[in-house]
């Protein structure tokens, strides 16, 4: 019988284990001086060193060395005083030297933790997500299996393997066992993920973008029947390549487990592969023997020492934590929670706050983002910081502040600079969207509406000041809404006498 | 006694990748054997006091600058490859999954 | 002038009295006149060698400044990359593979104007001390054709000592310089560790794999080994510091007041008769050059045998893996219906020769999880007990001296069906590989009994590359003195000089 996640866990507690690689943005590979651009024309990144051709020897990558300190003081870890790269041994065509350069019982950086909080019922909750390494290796190259269904392994023909990105440098962080998430682990995976990816965004060391593989997560679940204390074998799900499929991945995974278990069958310690459609995991090919990689030091590559001083220089340029700048802003700019949420999952909290730096009012600067310009990212699927930049939503919002533009007529700029019209000033330009602020021209529109209406006037010469909306309204229609409504406001009322 | 058995060489050769016929492995396992009783006197000596040396000289931190640097052009790259297309390493269908 | 020193060489051609041209071309006429026999070469680069060598005289008739051995013919060993040029390494497997690149050693040549004539025979990936182990067949010794010329780097040795080249390159794992060189009564050097770029020196074993000089004297070697040596960014391993002075070492001739220390492991039982007299006999030129013998012990070195041959067949395991048939090298069985994995399987059985094999499957044991601690782990222990018993020797001694190999060269085929015999002959080599100081092996004489030549070997601390050309220098000196000609005047087939 099929449990779903509830059944699933009234009768087990899961255990997560979160392993996480990170391309990090150098501008060379890890061991050579290949460039490292995503998306370059096949085989045009590779040399003697990250092809494995026999005599190549690697050097390492200095930044590398310096953004896997980075990484591992954002998170709490230990700087290990020697540290030194491995050779993993295994047989793969997209891995030049069949043996991937890594960090085995020595690795960089040790013990660290995460602290990430999530929505309960019971309201916000942090749970602390302990960190046992970060690690430094290197990228594999990518392959392509032609033949068969495209793409898939199964049934292709032969395949193509383009080694542009082998040797990228590759941080791998993983965490502890994460007892205690309970019903909440499809969550804190996400959020720990989340959180991760952002700090990581803040160091400025890797471009995080999980649809490009540059940050690819490995998600192991087991499950032990509650309050037994066993802790059951566990699987690992790869291919996780977004956020949201972190959490479906767990979440599928548990119901999966739950359901073997209750139907008497056991659980294979194998890896799984996530499979993006349907939310659920495949096998992996099971192998019939345990691979043994033979680790053992590295003897092409000398240790690595980082000196006390190294590390402290390095500490002292963290940036602020992605958790507290949120709270700062949040606080600065006075944003309910739920908005503040929004904000954060559509991913705008950057592009708010440099618009909000650039002059505009905060909670301006966070509607329209949230607003027009999300709505108009959405029509088009595209994200909403690739419309337009914080500088030009800056300039319009100080537009409309200084009473040139209306709401309505920003509305109109706004979609001019998204199709591509030009810059605000050049869309206002070319096509006339100009405040009919001419007092000549406002006095002429008001005076045909209270020719048109003469009751109306005469009431709001009486006094009946909540009268004057009617020939508002009106003025407004006649100028084509170009008209500023504080500014026509004003004017009837003098007119009327009521100034 | 034997120090290895043929099938333990048969997982050695799997792990190492190379086919071997079951008469190569009789005779490599007979080898072995040999092989490895000279050897294995590497531990009589050395105690656990006594740290490894994996390397001849005391060389720590050694960095390249993070600088690009020419890569091989393509026909280069691909100049000793057995089988190509579309300026990639043409190879047998893989099987088996990546790490 | 092919019987002369790379020295005279150098001198002739800056003198004018000879272009790089005509050199070149005395030597090409004598690997075509001799090669059929000794077989020390598995590629003559006929045309590229021409071209570097006019190019060469070209410059020194314009009158640019150029180094020492410019215009001096040498030969590579199979096992360094040099763009363009078939590179073997003694081994099916990489039949027909140009690289795209040169190797560090090879750059640093062809700015020093050295001519290469071509690629050296040697045993299969550096793994042998016969040269018996190239798939391309075994190279003879140029002192008795049916004899071996010592191994791996059999066809650099048997080139020099056959007057094919001058000059030669050589790696050294675990002798494969030195004992070469003791077998063919020329000169090897493996400077220290680290000492030479090892950027393009197809691996054998890293952490002890070292390139170094070959040559016919010790100022030649010198020469050769301050225009391959130095840093290289390339090679993490390698030292960033200035290059010992070897040439003004080797000409120093004055050993007065330096100890040499004999290592009372390194002879005795085990070492043929011939060669343990040739050895006692240098021993008495060093004490009248000045020098105070004193005997020193390295007790563990009984145990480096044993750890060498699981410490480098654990590299090699790891660094022969690339051989995949994915990216170079022959392919074998892809007939579009095996997988990856089977052609890689096949290409490795076909590929790969009987010793390399031996040597992958005992490494990937000694690794694989259970025995690394017994096997791997305890080894590198041993090395570190290695490296102790050197530096308290050289507390004793300036430098340490030892025959290079305990037996004169053996017949072709004798010891090739017995593994363990045939790792004896690097029992006094492994020594200094695997602590990563210098050794040089030089002629020491004709051993009675068979009339073949014996080595020498000088141990110098890491860093010190200068002290064994030092004392190498004078004990040539005294040597030659002593014989009224090189040995190798007296090689029955190819010494006539
Ligand atoms: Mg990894
Ligand atoms: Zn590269």
């Amino acid at each position: 019988m099929a449990l779903n996640f509830d059944q699933a866990l009234e009768k087990y507690e899961p255990t997560l284990g979160l392993e996480v690689h990170v391309e990090l943005n150098t501008h060379s590979k890890m061991f050579c001086g290949c460039a490292t651009e995503f998306g370059a024309e096949p085989n045009t990144q590779t040399c003697p060193v990250c092809l494995g051709l026999p005599g190549a020897l690697p050097a390492v990558n200095g930044k590398a060395i310096e953004s896997t300190i980075l990484i591992g003081l954002a998170l709490n870890c230990s700087i290990a005083p020697y540290s030194r790269f491995a050779r993993k041994n295994y047989f793969y065509p997209d891995m030049p030297k069949n043996f991937q350069t890594s960090q085995y019982d020595e690795p960089i950086c040790i013990n660290g933790y995460l602290d990430v909080e999530i929505d309960t019922e019971e309201g916000k909750k942090t749970f602390r997500v302990e960190i046992e390494r970060v690690h430094m290796e290197e990228d594999t190259g990518k392959s392509l299996h032609v033949g068969g269904s495209t793409g898939r392994i199964h049934g292709a023909e032969y395949s193509l393997l383009d080694y542009n990105r082998a040797g990228i440098p590759l941080v791998e962080i993983v965490t502890k066992m994460i007892p205690g998430t309970d019903k909440y682990a499809p969550q804190v995976a996400r959020a720990y993920v989340t959180e991760l990816r952002d700090i990581l965004r803040s160091l400025g060391v890797s471009d995080v973008k999980m649809e490009q593989g540059s940050l690819r997560c490995d998600a192991n679940v087991s499950l032990s029947p509650r309050g037994s204390g066993i802790l059951g074998t566990r699987s690992e799900t790869k291919n996780v390549n977004s956020l949201r499929s972190v959490e479906r991945a767990i979440f599928g995974e548990i119901e999966r487990q739950a359901t073997r278990l209750e139907s008497g069958e056991r659980i294979i310690q194998e890896t799984r592969h996530f499979l993006e459609e349907s939310g659920l995991t495949r096998a992996g090919r099971s192998k019939e023997q345990a691979e043994d990689y033979r680790y053992f030091p590295e003897p092409d590559l000398v240790p690595v020492t980082p000196s006390a001083e190294w590390v402290e220089e390095l500490r002292a340029t963290l940036p602020e934590k992605p958790s507290t700048r949120r709270k700062r802003l949040q606080e600065a700019w006075a944003v309910p929670d739920k908005e503040m949420t929004s904000l954060i999952n559509a991913e705008l909290l950057d592009v708010v706050e440099e618009t909000v730096n650039l002059g505009a009012d905060p909670s301006k600067a966070r509607s329209w983002w949230l607003g027009e310009i999300s709505r108009l990212a959405n029509e088009k699927d595209v994200s909403a910081t690739s419309l337009v930049t914080a500088s030009q939503v800056a300039e319009i919002i100080a537009l409309i502040s200084s009473g040139e533009l209306t709401d309505k007529l920003a509305r109109q700029v706004v979609e001019g600079v998204v199709n591509g019209e030009g810059t605000p000033r050049e869309v206002i330009d070319a096509r006339g969207l100009k405040v009919v602020s001419d007092d000549s021209a406002l006095m002429a529109a008001i005076e045909s509406a209270i020719a048109a209406q003469p009751d109306t006037a005469e009431r709001v010469r009486g006094g009946n000041i909540p009268a004057a909306g009617a020939l508002i309204g009106a003025v407004m229609k006649a100028t084509g809404g170009q008209a500023d409504a504080a500014k026509v406001r004003e004017l009837l009322l003098k007119h009327l006498g009521q100034a | 006694m034997a120090a290895i058995s043929r099938e333990e060489v048969a997982n050695l050769a799997r792990l190492a990748r190379i086919e071997m016929t079951d008469v190569e492995l009789d005779h490599l396992a007979t080898e072995m054997d040999v092989i490895l009783g000279a050897v294995a006197r590497v531990q009589e000596v050395a105690g656990a006091e006594v740290p490894p040396t994996s390397h001849p000289l005391p060389l720590t931190n050694v960095f390249r600058a993070d600088v690009v640097t020419p890569s091989l052009t393509p026909e280069e790259a691909l100049s000793g490859a057995p089988a190509k297309a579309d300026q990639r390493f043409k190879v047998p269908q893989i099987l088996g999954d990546a790490e | 002038m092919i019987h002369a020193t790379a020295a005279q060489m150098a001198h002739a051609l800056s003198a004018g009295e000879i272009t790089s041209v005509t050199l070149t071309e005395q030597h090409l006429d004598r690997i075509s006149q001799v090669d059929d026999e000794v077989h020390a070469f598995l590629h003559i680069d006929r045309e590229g060698a021409l071209e570097q060598a006019a190019t060469i005289d070209a410059k020194r008739s314009a009158g640019e400044k150029l180094s020492p051995l410019a215009g001096v013919p040498l030969a590579l060993k199979d096992v360094m990359t040099q763009k363009g040029i078939p590179t073997t390494c003694g081994s099916k497997m990489l039949e027909g593979w140009r690289p795209p690149y040169d190797s560090t050693v090879v750059t640093k040549l062809k700015s020093a104007g050295i001519v290469i004539l071509g690629k050296t025979n040697m045993d299969e990936f550096a793994m042998g001390s016969s040269t018996e182990n190239s798939a391309y067949g075994p190279t003879h010794n140029p002192w008795d054709l049916s004899r071996i010329p010592g191994g791996s780097g059999g066809g650099s040795a048997a080139a020099l000592a056959s007057f094919q080249a001058p000059l030669a390159i050589g790696t050294d794992t675990g002798g494969s310089i030195r004992q070469p060189a003791a077998v063919t009564g020329t000169v090897g050097v493996k400077p220290t560790y680290g000492g030479v770029s090892r950027y393009g020196l197809v691996a054998f074993s890293s952490s002890l794999d070292q390139a170094g000089p070959c040559a016919r004297t010790v100022l030649d070697a010198a020469l050769l080994h301050e225009a391959i040596a130095g840093y290289d960014p390339k090679d993490s391993t390698s030292i960033n510091a200035p290059v010992p002075q070897v040439v003004a070492a080797a000409k120093k001739l004055d050993i007065k007041g330096l100890k040499i220390g004999v290592v009372k492991e390194l002879s005795g039982a085990g070492y043929q008769q011939g060669v343990r007299e040739k050895f006692e006999e240098s021993l008495e030129e060093l004490v009248k050059a000045g020098a105070e013998i004193v005997e020193v012990s390295c007790p563990n070195f009984d145990y480096a045998l044993a750890a060498y041959y699981l410490i480098a067949p654990s590299e090699c395991s790891s660094n022969l893996a690339r051989f995949d048939s994915m990216r170079y090298g022959i392919r074998v069985g892809d007939d579009g219906n095996r997988g990856a994995e089977e052609v890689m399987n096949l290409t490795r059985e076909v590929g790969f020769g009987r010793e390399v094999k031996r040597r992958i499957i005992l490494g990937t044991y000694a690794l694989s999880s259970g025995y690394y601690d017994a096997y791997y782990g305890s080894a590198q222990k041993v090395r570190t007990l290695i490296s102790r018993d050197f530096e308290s020797a050289f507390t004793k001694a300036d430098v340490l001296v030892s025959p290079t190999a305990p037996t004169t060269a053996f017949k072709i085929g004798e010891k090739s069906d017995d593994p363990l015999a045939m790792y004896l002959n690097d029992i006094a080599t492994i020594p200094v590989n695997m602590a990563g100081i210098g050794g040089m092996s030089l002629p020491c004489g004709l051993a009675p009994e068979d009339g073949l030549p014996v080595g020498f070997q000088i141990m110098s601390p890491a860093m010190k590359d200068d002290l064994m050309y030092q004392v190498g220098g004078v004990l040539e000196a005294a040597l030659l003195e002593k014989w009224g000609q090189p040995l190798l005047a007296s090689s029955p087939s190819f010494g006539a000089i």
